[in-house]
């Protein structure tokens, strides 16, 4: 196996899933709703409830809109990972996992291909959502467009790599309702997504901890900065170190040897 | 990766007999307590047609699954053409062609897609991908269907466009693990034979499970699985008389049936 086999692998895995993804327009559709009506109808009401002072990287005032157009793109890349990891709960059950198990390349390999491909579908969205948030005269700056990509990358790989730990711990299908109440929900709201953590550090100290600590939290303030054209040093290495440990987990829950999978055996076994 | 280790006893074997397709050596597996494989050892030679006779439950599935590396064997050994699958995954890996009990396959997906993905799985170029796959869809006279999804196929054609994915990097051992279950009469001898003359037009080995005894041919290499271990191994003949039976039939029911251990 040569470095070509490899990019062999990984454009096939990346084109399924893209052919997968664009085939279930109703998908397209719900990923697409979901961050539109927290832009237009849930930011539009808070607008004069929740002012938001200059903090960096603003520099001037900013709409609620503004504020939370990062949250919404990360929260995109959140249920995307989310998905990939329920597809592959659902690939394992109808047996598609093993046809791709069973490749020489190694797992280790594979598995992080069908990351990338999870990947390049929520980035996909993710400037689909951009065009029609600027077409309500939500924009970042021009050059934040491409800059913002590289942080869609990192912050996708490490919300897919998450999904996919919970796929290999998952068992069956039906466990995902759990995963929405216990993962999404408290990740997206006990983060910056939707207020600044100073606003939460005034009511509860111990909540802001927890904001602070969340993964995802990074993944938005790594997009935010990104958006207006900087980097955020720390935020970018909390996102890849959160990336790091999530994958190696991964890696290890489907490993033959040692993992989940091997424990437990499948349910057809 | 640790396929490049070079292991003695991978080489070929001393004296320049034939190296098997699938040696199975000692294997035993088991989740949590329960033993669903105990010492099970048998092989299949280059170009022969085997079948791993058993009734459901026997631990089939499993053997496939600790084949294909999908579990790791914790004891005993597998080889596949002398290639050690705990030691060199990936070179073994590349030697086999499997079809699942469950079928695998993208119904939402073009028949061409889902082979081309196949081939993508294991590196191939997208033009050696299109010829194989023109290749192995002739052979099934499915060439016209390559652009139907294959929702719109029929059972039968849909395991044997499974057929023809598992065979897309030209595997020398073909694993099948039920292939027949859920197919009607016609539909399910479509496919022994194609996958006969398969095994001898291509000189390559399969392993063919089952429980259902019909499907084995007097010529056939058997292997009865039950309860986790390997009852009987050997040619049909060599099975029926080794049972004391009049038949097949009446061996795998004296093998598997009566047998109280």
């Amino acid at each position: 196996m040569t470095a070509i086999h490899y990019i062999r692998c990984l454009e096939g895995i990346v084109a399924r899933e893209c052919r997968r993804f664009l085939n279930q327009r109703g998908r397209f559709i719900a990923a697409l709703v979901r961050p539109l009506v927290w832009l237009f109808i849930f930011a539009a009401g808070f607008r004069s409830v929740l002012g938001v002072s200059i903090i960096p990287p603003y520099e001037t005032y900013v709409l609620y809109e503004v504020y939370i157009t990062p949250g919404l793109i990360a929260m995109i890349q959140l249920f995307n990972g989310m998905q990939s990891s329920l597809s592959m709960v659902y690939d394992r059950e109808m047996g598609s996992m093993k046809t791709l198990l069973i490749s020489p390349l190694p797992r280790w390999y594979l598995l992080t291909c069908k990351l990338f491909a999870g990947v390049a579908v929520s980035i996909l969205q993710v400037y689909v959502f951009l065009v029609i948030a600027g077409l309500w005269d939500i924009q970042a700056p021009l050059t934040g467009y491409a800059a913002v990509l590289p942080a869609l990358v990192l912050s996708g790989l490490m919300l897919g790599a998450l999904g996919m730990l919970l796929s290999s711990a998952i068992k069956q299908l039906e466990n995902f309702a759990g995963v929405m109440n216990f993962v999404i929900f408290p990740m997206f709201f006990a983060s910056s997504a939707l207020y600044p953590l100073w606003k939460v550090r005034e009511s509860s100290l111990i909540l802001y901890k927890i904001c602070d600590f969340n993964p995802f939290t990074h993944a938005v303030e790594l997009i935010r900065f990104a958006l207006y054209g900087q980097l955020n040093g720390y935020a970018f290495a909390y996102v890849a170190a959160a990336l790091a440990l999530f994958l190696g987990l991964a890696i290890y829950g489907y490993d033959p040897a040692r993992g989940l999978i091997a424990r437990k055996g499948q349910p057809d076994a | 990766m640790n396929d490049q280790q070079s292991g003695e006893q991978d080489k070929a074997q001393p004296g320049g007999s034939i190296v098997p397709a699938l040696a199975v050596d000692g294997l035993s597996h088991q989740f949590g307590s329960t033993a669903v494989l105990a010492d099970v050892s048998f092989a299949v030679q280059p170009g022969e047609f085997a079948v791993l006779l058993g009734p459901n439950g026997a631990g089939k599935t499993t053997l496939f699954s600790l084949v294909t590396r999908l579990y790791d064997n914790r004891s005993g050994s597998i080889r596949i053409f002398g290639l050690e699958v705990r030691r060199r995954p990936s070179e073994a890996l590349a030697k086999i062609g499997v079809v699942f009990q469950q079928p695998a396959i993208d119904l939402d997906l073009t028949v061409g897609q889902n082979l081309c993905y196949h081939a993508a799985l294991h590196g191939m170029s997208r033009e050696a991908a299109r010829q194989r796959m023109t290749a192995e869809l002739e052979r099934l006279g499915m060439l016209e269907r390559a652009g139907d999804k294959v929702r719109q196929l029929s059972g039968g054609q849909r395991r044997r466009v499974e057929i023809a994915r598992a065979l897309m990097h030209r595997p020398r051992l073909l694993l099948l693990d039920e292939p027949t279950v859920g197919l009607d009469i016609a539909a399910r001898q479509a496919i022994i034979d194609h996958v006969r003359r398969l095994c001898d037009a291509e000189d390559m080995a399969v392993l063919w499970a089952t429980h259902l005894i019909d499907e084995a041919a007097p010529g056939d290499r058997v292997v009865v699985l039950h309860k986790g271990r390997v009852r009987a191994f050997g040619g049909v003949d060599e099975v029926i008389e080794g049972a004391v039976a009049g038949s097949l039939a009446e061996a795998y029911a004296t093998l598997t049936g009566t047998n109280q251990e």
